[in-house]
């Protein structure tokens, strides 16, 4: 086997100037959790702990249906008059007890799915808060909607950020990725 | 070439599925010293791009990126500051 050298010289022409400017990547990702099904809490809590595991600042603003996983367990009937009362009966809130959005038949659709997640241990939406609780990611109940829908702070789980406004939320997601989920 | 490839801290990602073989690397990254090796076994497909793309986007080079007997090894070297 013959090797053959090639020998150039060294070109006059400076490399090409790619320019200063990196592409922007942004470093926050601000995710708007307004619908609380099973089979949307689980993209969000997916793509919110990736994304503090990419080192990026990372927010869930929850608003809307998208407070309900947020009530803790244990708590059964939420709100003071008997509409924000009747809205918990219908919407029983908790990380546990989410809905799918389609097939879910009473409440078997989220069991085969659950069990469907253990089988392939993919971590629960409840595993993947803790997990993003431990991260650093913020989580923002959105003030307006608790009080609309009689949730108070007591009903929620702990490690919780201060409930916010559309402002504070909007101000996060100046130069960052968003999703509304 | 006689770098040496001690590596620091091995995990065991196998049967763990999207996203937290990367969760779990990440945090594992974070008590890393600058040019200190992390492998990572895995059985997760997703985890091969996933990998490569948590290495590009957070600077943190992926050394090696192989694969034996269904079990997906993975070396990320911390970056220096």
């Amino acid at each position: 086997m013959s090797i053959a050298t090639i020998e150039k010289a060294p070109t006059e022409e400076p490399a090409p100037q790619l320019g200063e400017k990196k592409p922007e990547v942004a470093e926050k990702l601000v995710i708007f959790a307004w619908s609380g099904e099973l089979d949307k809490m689980w993209p969000t809590l997916i793509l919110a702990t990736t994304g503090a595991a990419m080192g990026k600042e990372t927010t869930v603003f929850f608003t809307f249906w998208g407070l309900f996983p947020l009530v803790k367990n244990q708590v059964r009937i939420t709100g003071e008059n008997w509409m924000q009362k009747m809205l918990s009966m219908m919407n029983r809130g908790g990380d546990e007890h989410l809905k799918l959005s389609k097939m879910n038949f009473a409440g078997a659709g989220p069991a085969m799915m659950n069990h469907l997640a253990k089988e392939h241990h993919v971590a629960s939406p409840h595993e993947l808060l803790e997990v993003a609780k431990e991260m650093g990611v913020h989580l923002i109940p959105c003030q307006m909607t608790m009080d609309l829908l009689g949730l108070k702070r007591e009903d929620l789980i702990d490690g919780l950020d201060e409930p916010a406004g559309a402002t504070l939320a909007l101000a996060q997601a100046q130069g960052a990725i968003t999703l509304f989920i | 070439m006689a770098m040496s490839m001690t590596i620091a801290t091995s995990l065991d990602l196998k049967g763990l599925s999207c996203p937290m073989p990367i969760i779990k690397t990440a945090k594992a990254m974070k008590e890393l010293a600058p040019g200190q090796l992390l492998e990572a076994f895995a059985t997760d497909p997703g985890s091969v791009p996933d990998f490569k793309a948590w290495a590009q986007a957070t600077g943190n080079p992926l050394v090696e990126s192989s694969q034996e007997g269904g079990v997906f090894r993975f070396v990320l070297r911390k970056k220096e500051i």
